[in-house]
């Protein structure tokens, strides 16, 4: 992982948003897509089925400009959620610098969570990564769904978070919750990344 | 002995204001009389208020008040830790010396002090002696002497019996002004009211004021638009807003999204701006801190950092790491050149390239030099191998000695000590045993006469490099002096001996000595040197038996291609000879009156020269007239006194008694 280049003055960071089927993952994307403003952002690539279900992955190139005389680049990723692509998310999840977990907050997705947990993290030791060392946040979307229909924040803590990770609550179609699972997950890349060049 | 303050920290950049006024002051008449006013001066802090700013400060006016001054500046740490090494290196009297020596003296952190008892008695020692001395003393802590946990109530009156200072949290004010300072120096500015605005921030100290301006700073570069004092506070995260709790269901957005309507998502972006800025710039500028630690270090252990200093000056720098490396590994080998040159001419070592990366160059050149310049001792003669040696009873002892020796080098007889009268093979066997050793790998053998150890040291004394000449006869793997007996009366030669043998005996190296007499029969030769001499073996060389006298003159004639007959060297052997020397000389005359018949060796052309049949004509041929021995050109007797030259004629005298 190079994610500073001090001969060339870049950062670049690499987030994947990680999770089950229909959990979130795009509408994240989509969400921060519409808050960057247009010339610090480039195309999103998204491809998806008919039924906008995402197929291969969305990509979303994030231009942060001259950071103490850094140019800083964010690519924000999404992999397909269904258990069948597997390969192309294995694929996606390559050279990541950060993961965001978009969990899917109704009761009867819990299954569907751990199962895609397990994935992430089998799927990351195939690329030799540890997943408690890879930075990580969670994040429990559609908590704005009915209570009844959905497991509160700290109960979802109690299923998934046994690393003790940031997470967050969200609504990603509204946008509550997006930017602050952004925010965290770079800062703990950058972290690293500082940490790592130190070395 | 070079100080390592960093020219960052000088009164000039201190920011003086009330909760400092006092430390000030007294830092400021103590650098201008050092030892004079308050010592020792003891300033105390919470951490980044300034204590190592204001030390080095000190360091600098002192400097620049006097710049003849030895100024050392270091941590406890490096004080213990430089302690620690010279006690495992055996120098601890070094180590204090070098500290006695400094005119101020700067520790920073003594608070660590706590737990370290026999540090603590050094320092009690170390201010003692400065004070006794007139010499300044500085000293920062994070909390005043007596709440330095177990610490050593007679240093804590010490360090209390100067003046002890503390400095506070600065004021608005001071805040404010510290601020100013700072961004002028990193040439941001600010509108009006910003640095207000940073100051009323409640911080424990000027570090977090200078995060806290870095951050403006990084946000201003970023957004390409300037800070008023309204979003200061929420870029510092002053205001209502925690740090970024992870609380679910807070409502941390609606803030933004409604005050601007359709601009709120763009706020919502540049938060997040703001925030990456910030982690950006804490890890891109960490480089700097590790410049500023590596200029430190290397200025701590007396190197010129220059090149990483002007690293420090770019904005940001390329391979900041590589330049690290390199400059790092540039430094080791001037410590390695150093060490080199110091072993073999330490008053060489001393010289500021070994000091300086930038003048690598010029420190190999130097290193060449001292190389090429740094002769080896004198070595052994290979007149004189061991093989020649003629072996009997009468010198068995000393051989088999001089044999074990060569065995197993400076570990069985050590000190060897071969005597016996002149003329036994005393040199010579001192010489074999030389070139035995000699043959070892790196084997440095110091092989000479006394006498001409006595004259180099001479030499080296008027060329005032005594250094090198002890520095050249420390290497030796062996050091063999023939004839120890001409020390006598040269004391300052047997001084230096003395610490030689010392020196070279520990290391397992191994010293031969010869000698007329037994050393203790041997008047002049101090009572040290005289007892290390007997430490050893002492080993003596008699009178030559029948044995060696057959070998000595079976050897001589082989070499002059001469084949005798055995009754001559029979009657060689058993005249009565009292040395080698006396014998070779017998065989030399023989060989001479045999060239002047240009007849052969034979028992009878020896007897008839040796009891006195000699014939006229082999003295003739001679061509001296002479005391009854013959000089001959193949050696023997070579000294003037003992053969007359002039012989006064006899034709005068003869005249004379006749008148």
């Amino acid at each position: 992982m190079s994610l500073v280049n001090f001969t060339t003055r870049e950062i670049t960071c690499k987030i994947v948003y990680y999770g089950p089927g229909r959990s979130g993952k795009t509408t994240n994307l989509h969400y921060i897509y519409g808050r960057v403003p247009e010339s610090r952002r480039g195309r999103m690539v998204s491809l998806a089925t008919q039924t906008d279900r995402t197929l291969f992955f969305d990509f979303l190139p994030i231009d942060l400009g001259q950071i103490s005389g850094f140019s800083t680049r964010f690519q924000l990723y999404t992999v397909p959620g269904q258990v069948y692509y597997n390969a192309t998310r294995r694929l996606v999840l390559q050279g990541a610098d950060g993961v965001v977990f978009v969990g899917d907050s109704q009761a009867r997705q819990l299954d569907e969570n751990l199962e895609s947990l397990q994935n992430l993290q089998s799927n990351l030791l195939e690329h030799g990564v540890d997943i408690r060392t890879i930075p990580l946040v969670l994040q429990y979307n559609k908590q704005d769904l009915p209570l009844e229909l959905i497991l509160s924040p700290a109960d979802l803590d109690d299923a998934l978070n046994f690393r003790g990770v940031p997470s967050f609550s969200a609504d990603a179609l509204h946008g509550k919750g997006v930017f602050e699972t952004l925010k965290s997950i770079s800062e703990l890349v950058l972290k690293k990344l500082a940490a790592g060049t130190a070395a | 002995m070079t100080s390592a303050l960093n020219p960052k920290y000088s009164f000039d950049s201190f920011v003086v204001g009330a909760a400092n006024r006092l430390a000030v002051t007294a830092g400021h008449t103590v650098a201008e009389s050092p030892g004079a006013a308050y010592n020792p001066l003891f300033i105390y802090s919470g951490s980044g208020l300034g204590k190592t700013h204001l030390l080095m400060a000190v360091g600098h006016a002192a400097k620049k008040a006097a710049p003849k001054l030895n100024i050392e500046y270091l941590t406890l740490d490096e004080y213990v830790e430089a302690f620690h090494a010279s006690v495992a290196a055996g120098q601890g009297d070094a180590f204090r010396r070098r500290f006695q020596n400094v005119d101020v003296l700067l520790v920073d952190d003594v608070q660590f002090l706590t737990n370290r008892k026999e540090m603590q008695s050094e320092l009690l020692r170390l201010t003692e002696a400065l004070q006794a001395a007139g010499r300044q003393i500085v000293l920062t802590s994070d909390r005043p002497p007596p709440d330095i946990a177990d610490l050593d109530e007679r240093l804590i009156s010490r360090l209390s019996g100067g003046l002890v200072v503390d400095m506070g949290t600065p004021d608005y004010e001071t805040r404010v002004a510290i601020l100013r300072r700072k961004s002028e120096e990193r040439g941001a500015r600010f509108e009006p009211g910003v640095l207000e605005a940073v100051a009323q921030a409640e911080v424990g100290n000027v570090r977090e004021l200078m995060g806290a301006l870095n951050r403006l700073v990084a946000f201003q570069a970023v957004n390409d638009t300037s800070i008023n004092a309204e979003t200061v506070k929420r870029i510092l995260g002053l205001a209502s807003e925690g740090a970024g709790s992870a609380s679910p269901g807070d409502g941390r957005t609606p803030a933004a999204k409604g005050g601007g309507g359709g601009g709120g998502g763009g706020d919502e972006f540049g938060e997040f701006l703001a925030d990456v800025t910030v982690t950006v710039g804490k890890a891109v500028e960490a480089w700097r801190a590790r410049v500023g630690e590596a200029v430190l270090r290397w200025e701590g252990e007396g190197y010129r950092t220059q090149r990483l200093e002007a690293l420090l000056q770019r904005d940001a720098p390329a391979a900041v790491d590589k330049a690290i490396a390199a400059f790092a590994e540039d430094v080791e080998r001037l410590k390695a050149l150093e060490a080199e040159v110091a072993e073999l001419d330490p008053q060489a070592a001393g010289q500021s390239v070994f000091r300086d990366p930038e003048r690598l160059s010029e420190a190999e050149d130097a290193a060449a030099k001292v190389r090429a310049g740094a002769a080896p001792p004198p070595g052994p003669s290979a007149a004189f191998p061991l093989a020649a040696f003629a072996v009997g009873p009468s010198n068995q002892v000393a051989v088999s000695a001089a044999r074990a020796a060569l065995e197993r080098p400076g570990k069985k007889y050590n000190p060897l000590v071969l005597v016996g009268k002149s003329g036994l093979g005393k040199t010579h066997l001192l010489n074999a045993i030389g070139l035995e050793l000699a043959r070892g790998k790196r084997a440095v053998v110091a092989c000479l006469s006394t006498q001409a150890f006595i004259d180099e040291l001479i030499a080296a004394i008027d060329g005032n490099r005594v250094d090198w000449w002890r520095a050249r006869y420390r290497r030796a793997t062996a050091l063999l002096l023939d004839d120890i007996h001409l020390l006598a009366g040269k004391e300052r030669t047997q001084e230096e001996l003395f610490n030689l043998f010392n020196l070279l005996q520990d290391k397992d190296r191994q010293l031969v000595f010869t000698a007329p007499a037994h050393p203790n029969t041997l008047s002049g030769l101090e009572e040290r040197v005289v007892s290390r001499l007997e430490g050893g073996l002492v080993a003596e060389l008699k009178e030559p038996d029948r044995e060696v006298k057959r070998a000595v003159l079976e050897r001589m004639l082989t070499q002059q291609a001469v084949h005798p007959e055995p009754a001559l060297i029979d009657y060689l052997a058993d005249r009565p000879t009292d040395s080698v020397r006396s014998l070779v000389g017998l065989l030399q005359r023989v060989a001479s009156a045999a060239a002047a018949q240009d007849g052969p060796l034979t028992a009878g052309l020896a007897r008839e020269v040796l009891e006195g049949q000699s014939s006229r004509d082999s003295r003739r041929a001679g061509g001296f007239r002479t005391s009854g021995l013959v000089v001959s050109s193949l050696g023997g007797i070579k000294s003037r006194e003992k053969v007359v030259w002039d012989w006064i004629d006899v034709g005068d005298r003869v005249i004379e008694e006749f008148r």
